[in-house]
């Protein structure tokens, strides 16, 4: 274990060094792009100027990045909007969005895991027969095809021509967070999310279970007089859940940065479309801080994958030398 | 019993050479060798679903490239009145399938607009109309199909006077009625598209606030509204009349076919003959055509086309980048490795959607959206095949095989593009076919959003044409139909396509996922 703890840190440690070559190169290249226009319409150029020089965008730019890296390290602090959410604090606005962002991704993995687990299931206890040989084809199709054409299909059949969902989701002042209305309004996104993750999880389950199958602590097992289903589910299953937890926990951690296409089609006011409209409109400041968050995960998930196989499977033993 | 070893003495003389001026060697195979592709190629072919996705791999292909070359439009034909019509095939129309028609409810007045259309055209406009309903409210409602084509009727349309010379001869070498009569106009806020074009007949109740209930005869049917000639001035007309009309010969007034104004020549006309005057082509949209009356059809291969380049140009890029860098990572190891790995590692952990944003930023204006775009794949794209190479690399560069050559003197050069890669080949081939559809699939979500524009006028990408046809899904499904069925049926068939490539240059590997 203690190899492990060692591990992590230096993981942690290597995560932290990464995002921080990261930043620096995005601070560099979007603080080398010009600023955007001052909009003139109605209203005070110089007060735009000076707010920019209160900023210090006219700083060097050493000093701008020392002064970023001191707000974010002392205060937490990523500067304030610039373009849209104007004098809004960036991360109060990125916490106030995420939310919506987790609970939609959330829903649609719930909603994916146990049919994933049990079509995988299935497909690999039929192995080579014709309804594992259904089940893979139509993975191979509902990994295939993007998620925005569910999305579509979703729209069009179950909100336009049954009208069973609204088109949009519910806002927060109409209705509470985790309200069965609310839920209603997000099933459009949540299946269409769910599709891909539904068949992503299929695949890889049916291909670890029908490999722990064929091994021969099975054949063990059902020597030593167990059925076919206690042999599945507390051999086999167990030992494919090695593989297939790691996963599942990846996903979760990936649910944060949710999906950008489906947040815009559905509307959803999630971290997704803050991230479009921040690059829409030249925000800087958002766009620094959302690279950064989508950096973080990308790397966090990672991460915990690598960690949850040594917590789940002891004998994999992590940062060892063989 | 003799002893067996004992061999009878056998006299000299009956002893020869068996051969004795030839030379020993190996006997040339009959059979062909099977090489490494040829083995993969057997196998390949007996994997029936990758060969159907390679198939139809081939056919978007050639779609996405003859298409555009073939097509009677561009990207940058958009018609003005046939906007949002309806899928139309020739070929099937017959059947009453993908003709163009679409399912209506419509009021009495709605009725009256439709069949006098077809009644003054000779097309058919509408069909399968219902028997009336009356609603609670006391309207009448039919249910019908409308001809999404011919249903645009008549137009005005200003000519200049070639254009009104051209558009006469026309009607009388091909003998088709392009100009119809002008009509009396009155005061009325019934005008249902077109400016009124397609109110040739009498009102029931002309007033201001008409409902737009036609005038019927004591047939049933619409009574012609036309302008006369006895009240109205009127430019020359020397073509051919509709039915009914002799053009004055016994001495009673006649239709105005024309009206002259400061810019040219006021003429009605049937506009799909008129279309087909204008463009020398019969207006049939296969696909149908989206809100900005652009060909679905031609805009969907020239998408696709662009799709295509971007996304097998990043592949092949990526092919050699990966490779070397892989190479040398794997075949060198230790420190070289690990500092090159770090290299790598920062660069995939920084998202694509940052990339592609910086890159659009710093480059779009510079070398232009498409390029830019190709950069933000290439910057990234690499190390996944990279690491594929690398990982092979340490397989292979460990055997025995490899240290027999190493043996012989064989320089770094040669051990890595002679003995290691041909290999490792397969695997790399497969991973970069496998990546096609990811590029194909994150530049339709990209541009979908819009955080790259690759709409010019001579190109348009799959994103854009579904980000189109998004708000219109409830009412027109068909612009974002086609579309997204390409993209599905290209990334299903890549996908098979990707894994029967795998199943068949490393069988061991067959039915498991990556």
């Amino acid at each position: 274990m203690r190899t492990m703890g060692k591990y992590i840190v230096k993981r942690i440690l290597l995560m932290f060094l990464t995002m921080f070559i990261i930043m620096t190169i995005c601070f560099i290249l979007i603080k080398m792009l010009p600023l955007p226009a001052v909009r003139e319409m109605g209203r005070d150029v110089n007060l735009i100027l000076a707010k920019r020089e209160a900023m210090g965008y006219n700083k060097p730019l050493l000093v701008q990045y020392f002064l970023l890296l001191k707000n974010v390290f002392l205060h937490w602090d990523w500067g304030v909007g610039e373009q849209m959410y104007e004098a809004l604090n960036v991360w109060d606005v990125l916490v106030q969005k995420l939310p919506y962002t987790v609970l939609v991704n959330l829903y649609s993995i719930l909603l994916a895991i146990p049919l994933g687990l049990v079509f995988g299931i299935y497909a690999a206890l039929k192995k080579n027969r014709w309804q594992d040989h259904v089940v893979s084809t139509l993975v191979v199709v509902f990994i295939s095809v993007p998620s925005y054409v569910y999305a579509f299909i979703v729209q069009y059949l179950f909100c336009y021509k049954l009208g069973w969902f609204p088109l949009t989701i519910e806002s927060l002042e109409s209705t509470a967070f985790f309200s069965g209305r609310m839920l209603v309004s997000m099933m459009p996104a949540i299946l269409s999310l769910g599709f891909g993750v539904i068949a992503g999880l299929t695949r890889y389950t049916r291909a670890e279970l029908s490999e722990v199958l064929t091994s021969e602590f099975m054949l063990l097992a059902r020597t030593k007089g167990l059925t076919k289903a206690q042999a599945t589910s507390r051999h086999a299953l167990r030992n494919a859940m090695v593989v297939i937890l790691p996963m599942i926990i990846g996903e979760f951690i990936g649910i944060l940065g949710g999906s950008l296409i489906i947040e815009k089609i559905f509307a959803i006011p999630g971290v997704g479309s803050l991230y479009v409209s921040a690059v829409n409109v030249r925000d800087y400041n958002f766009f620094m801080a959302l690279t950064v968050f989508y950096t973080f995960i990308g790397l966090a998930s990672s991460i915990v994958i690598d960690i949850s196989y040594g917590i789940i499977d002891p004998r994999i033993r992590m940062g060892s030398k063989k | 019993m003799s002893n067996r070893n004992e061999m009878p003495a056998i006299p000299l003389e009956k002893l020869r050479f068996a051969q004795k001026d030839e030379r020993l060697h190996d006997v040339k195979f009959e059979t062909k060798p099977i090489g490494y592709f040829k083995d993969a190629w057997l196998r390949f072919r007996n994997n029936k679903s990758a060969v159907v996705a390679a198939v139809l791999i081939v056919l978007l292909l050639l779609f996405a490239l003859i298409v555009p070359m073939i097509s009677n439009y561009d990207v940058n034909f958009r018609d003005g009145f046939y906007k949002t019509v309806l899928p139309k095939n020739p070929a099937l129309s017959g059947l009453g399938i993908w003709d163009g028609f679409k399912k209506q409810r419509e009021t009495q007045a709605g009725y009256d607009y439709y069949t006098s259309i077809g009644i003054e055209t000779g097309r058919e406009v509408v069909r399968n109309i219902s028997e009336p309903t009356v609603d609670a409210t006391g309207l009448t409602y039919y249910s019908m199909e409308v001809d999404s084509y011919s249903k645009v009727g008549f137009i005005y349309s200003n000519l200049t006077l070639d254009e009104y010379r051209a558009l006469q001869q026309y009607q009388d070498e091909t003998g088709i009625q392009v100009i119809y009569p002008l009509q009396n106009t009155f005061l009325t806020n019934y005008v249902m598209g077109n400016m009124g074009a397609n109110l040739w007949y009498k009102l029931a109740n002309p007033a201001p606030t008409s409902d737009g209930l036609a005038l019927y005869d004591e047939n049933g049917k619409h009574i012609p509204n036309y302008m006369l000639s006895a009240n109205a001035s009127q430019a020359d007309y020397k073509s051919s009349r509709i039915a009914g009309d002799d053009g004055g010969t016994d001495g009673q007034s006649w239709y105005v076919y024309a009206q002259k104004n400061q810019s040219g020549y006021k003429v009605r006309v049937d506009y799909y003959e008129f279309f087909k005057f204008k463009n020398g082509f019969e207006p049939v949209f296969l696909f149908g055509t989206n809100i900005y009356g652009q060909d679905i059809f031609t805009c969907l291969a020239s998408g696709a086309r662009l799709s295509f380049l971007l996304a097998i140009s990043v592949s092949l890029i990526n092919f050699f980048i990966g490779a070397m860098y892989g190479a040398v990572e794997g075949y060198y190891g230790g420190t070289t490795d690990i500092l090159m790995e770090r290299i790598s590692d920062v660069l995939s952990a920084v998202p694509f959607l940052v990339v592609v944003t910086l890159f659009k930023m710093h480059l779009a204006a510079k070398v232009g959206a498409l390029v830019s775009l190709l950069f933000a794949y290439v910057m990234t794209g690499w190390v996944g095949m990279a690491a594929r190479v690398r990982m092979q690399f340490y397989r292979f560069k460990g055997q025995e095989y490899i240290l027999a050559a190493r043996t012989l003197g064989a320089k770094d050069r040669r051990l890595i593009f002679k003995h290691i890669f041909p290999n490792a080949i397969g695997t790399i081939i497969t991973g970069s076919v496998l990546s096609i559809p990811g590029v194909i699939f994150s530049e339709s979500t990209l541009s979908y959003l819009g955080i790259i524009s690759l709409e010019t006028s001579s190109m348009t990408s799959i994103g854009t044409m579904l980000a189109n046809g998004q708000g219109y899904l409830s009412t027109f499904p068909h612009i974002i139909l086609f579309p997204s069925l390409f993209i599905s049926i290209l990334m299903i068939s890549f996908n098979l396509f990707g894994n029967g490539l795998r199943d068949a240059f490393n069988p061991s590997l067959r039915g498991a996922d990556e």
